[in-house]
């Protein structure tokens, strides 16, 4: 029987580019899945990262209660997808109730790039022959252990992947922090996208569109640099929404 | 003007913007190649995941059974014929210090390096008290002269460059010809030694730190690269040793363990280049060797970490990793952090030094990369404790009040999905009814965002307007 799969959008997918969230549900899709989108706000992050415990919970529940009858839940996201795999067995860990079902769900989710190389292996339709460099989220390197995935679809796309000289830390978007402190986290993008464009790839993919939002409006600001997009835009077939920030 | 000093914690994105706008500093940050070297020793050490694990238990062990190994390196220091003084704050501990130097008429007083002298405030209260403090290590040497914090904690004048030295050194060795070349780092290393080589056969008082504390033989372990600090306590009539409570462990092949990972955590090095073992004051066949040994053991504010998970920042070994690897310390180096300890490290410890309520910035300062807890030696989860520290600051409502208006707002919505999909609805029209070419240059409640960036334009009715009309129902 075809999995049923349930697709957290993402706040950021929601409200500024929804073809991401389109894309991923055809591609999931195309790997014989049944995708559903059930009613959804966010994963809670803005509130766990700014000290909110206690509404971080109360939007985890909101999720896990969501989310939870589904044979898989694929997230288009690596920060959104550790949240719940790694953070959110934590928040609960001491909640006899929702401790064992945030874990069953933890269990249960996969950042989009890591759903479709290992857990329901896609072939792409091929794709132009471009270059792209990948930028890797923090949350993705870090929380999940992936990066490899993203190049191993990209190529199965027929894609050329080029990397960047020297590993970059982070591309200074930190949620909340790139408000908080707007100075710093334009200096450390500064960084991400001098190393990105040095690599002379004809496009930046990612998997977080949070990174991709801060890269491609420091390229916006600084006037120049390669055209951004998320990833599930390429492996979808030729994009047809302009790339991030652009007309 | 290298460097921007906080006026305390408080100041941080201040003193952070103007770090940012500091050619001299952005040309010395990141010079180092601390992070390179690190990788590369790292690499050569197949075992190093295990001897992570290894120090992290070891270190934990200790902080459980820190009364014990501190009541037997008391003990242990007392049997050699050495004084220990427990101190709860700076001021005690300061009042120690003072009290030592005093007795032994010292005028003045070596130091190596020591992190915790720069935590108790030490240099500015012996000069107070009359006596000079005469730093010997050369980083501490150069800010000494530059009336400078550390900036790093391995590398406290590594945000000054060669020009800046040449300068200090011009301005402050006076009776040396004035036209010297000062151009290379071995003729300033030199020049340096030449000066400080005297000092250390005057002082009355030689001060030190300790990378570790000898609970079994009440020894005091430190290491430097320069040597500096091995004459400070050897040559000097007293020696005292100034350090935190957390730098206990039970017996010396336990220092040998935490030594394999710090100094190649640090600069990438096997070993430093010195490792030095102070056990208690001269015996009767010893050739040289202070006649009274003192050991200043500091807690300011670190029990008060053992409560919880933050107890997991005392395993701290001050090897600078988590500094090297930082994004937002590498733009603006140590001294925006307006405290002792800057970096990942200090973001956690100097809420516990100095308050929370001064130091309420420094949490929040950190993107949650997850580097510095990647290359902790002892795996400290140094996000995670940044998260602890924000969740008690928000508890206690120490966050500006627009934020947690801004977040109440949000959290309300996120609670609702049908609000919230209406509130994304209008964000969206709004945004692309301002848009030009695809993007913002200004926004509605998004000036942070702006300031250095555009803000990408919603592509169209968001995700949930566009599924619904789809004649789906979410
Ligand atoms: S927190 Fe870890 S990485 Fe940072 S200085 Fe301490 S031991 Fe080193």
């Amino acid at each position: 029987m075809a999995p049923r799969v349930g697709l957290l959008v993402t706040c950021l997918v929601d409200l500024f580019r929804p073809e991401v969230a389109f894309a991923a549900m055809r591609l999931v899709t195309a790997t014989g899945a049944t995708v559903v989108v059930p009613r959804q706000s966010c994963c809670g992050q803005p509130a766990y990262n700014n000290g909110d415990r206690m509404g971080a919970c109360l939007i985890a529940r909101q999720v896990v209660a969501a989310f939870e009858g589904f044979d898989h839940v694929v997230v288009p996201s690596g920060s959104c997808a550790g949240m719940v795999t790694h953070h959110y067995p934590r928040l609960f860990q001491d909640d006899a109730e929702f401790g064992p079902r945030a874990r069953r769900l933890a269990a249960r989710c996969f950042e989009l790039t890591q759903y479709l190389a290992d857990v329901a292996p896609l072939q792409p339709p091929a794709g132009p022959p471009v270059t792209v460099v990948c930028h890797e989220s923090c949350s993705g390197l870090r929380e999940l252990g992936i990066g490899r995935q993203a190049r191993t679809l990209l190529a199965r796309a027929g894609a050329t992947v080029v990397e960047i000289a020297a590993p970059e830390p982070c591309c200074g978007f930190g949620g909340t922090f790139c408000v908080k402190f707007p100075e710093l986290s334009a200096a450390i993008a500064d960084r991400t996208c001098r190393s990105l464009a040095a690599t002379g790839a004809d496009l930046v993919v990612g998997a977080d569109l949070g990174c991709l939002l801060n890269i491609a409006g420091r390229f916006g600001h600084l006037g120049g640099g390669p055209p951004v997009r998320h990833i599930a835009e390429l492996l979808d077939g030729p994009p047809t929404a302009p790339p991030i920030g652009r007309s | 003007m290298t460097g921007s000093i906080a006026d305390g914690p408080a100041d941080f994105r201040r003193a952070a913007v103007a770090a940012l706008a500091d050619p001299a500093l952005q040309q010395a940050l990141g010079r180092n190649g601390f992070a390179q070297r690190r990788a590369q020793a790292i690499a050569a050490l197949p075992e190093y995941p295990e001897l992570r694990a290894a120090a992290a238990a070891l270190k934990d062990h200790v902080l459980d059974h820190l009364d014990h190994y501190l009541e037997r390196f008391a003990a242990a220091v007392e049997a050699a014929g050495g004084v220990v003084h427990w101190c709860d704050d700076a001021e005690s501990a300061v009042a120690a210090v003072l009290g030592v130097a005093r007795a032994c008429g010292a005028r003045t007083a070596t130091k190596g390096k020591s992190m915790a002298g720069e935590e108790i405030g030490l240099n500015a209260a012996l000069e107070a008290a009359g006596i000079r403090p005469i730093e010997t290590d050369l980083g501490e040497y150069i800010i000494q002269l530059a009336h400078e914090p550390p900036s790093h904690i391995i590398a406290p004048a590594s945000h000054k460059s060669m020009a800046d030295v040449a300068g200090l050194f011009r301005a402050h060795h006076r009776d040396r010809p004035a036209e010297r070349p000062l151009d290379q780092a071995e003729i300033l290393v030199d020049e340096a030694r030449t000066i400080l080589r005297p000092a250390y056969g005057v002082a009355g008082l030689g001060i030190t730190g300790a990378n570790f504390l000898i609970a079994e033989s009440g020894s005091a372990v430190i290491v430097t690269n320069e040597g500096n600090g091995d004459l400070t306590q050897a040559l000097a009539p007293v020696h005292l040793v100034v350090a935190g409570i957390e730098k206990l462990v039970p017996r010396l092949e336990d220092a040998a363990l935490l030594l394999r990972l710090l100094a190649r955590s640090a600069t990438g090095q096997d070993l430093t280049v010195y490792t030095t073992v102070a056990s208690g004051p001269r015996r009767h066949a010893d050739p040289d060797g202070p006649a009274a040994f003192h050991v200043v053991l500091i807690d300011n504010g670190r029990t008060a970490l053992m409560g919880d998970a933050r107890k997991a920042m005392l395993r701290c070994i001050r090897c600078g990793a988590c500094l090297n690897h930082c994004p937002v310390y590498g733009q603006i180096g140590g001294h925006p952090y307006g405290a002792t300890y800057g970096g990942p490290m200090g973001q956690v410890l100097t809420p516990a030094l100095a308050g929370l309520g001064a130091a309420r910035d420094l949490p929040q300062a950190s993107t949650f990369c997850g580097r510095c807890a990647e290359v902790c030696p002892v795996a400290i989860p140094l996000p995670d404790l940044m998260r602890h520290w924000r969740d008690e600051i928000h508890q206690q409502a120490l966050d500006p009040p627009r934020h947690r208006l801004a977040l109440a707002l949000w959290l309300w919505l996120a609670r609702r999905p049908r609000f919230y999909r209406l509130a994304v609805r209008a964000a969206s029209f709004g945004l692309r009814a301002l848009a030009r070419g695809g993007c913002l240059t200004a926004a509605p409640f998004a000036g942070g965002w702006t300031r250095g960036r555009v803000l990408p334009a919603p592509t169209g009715p968001s995700f949930f307007t566009q599924y619904r009309s789809g004649g789906n129902e979410p």
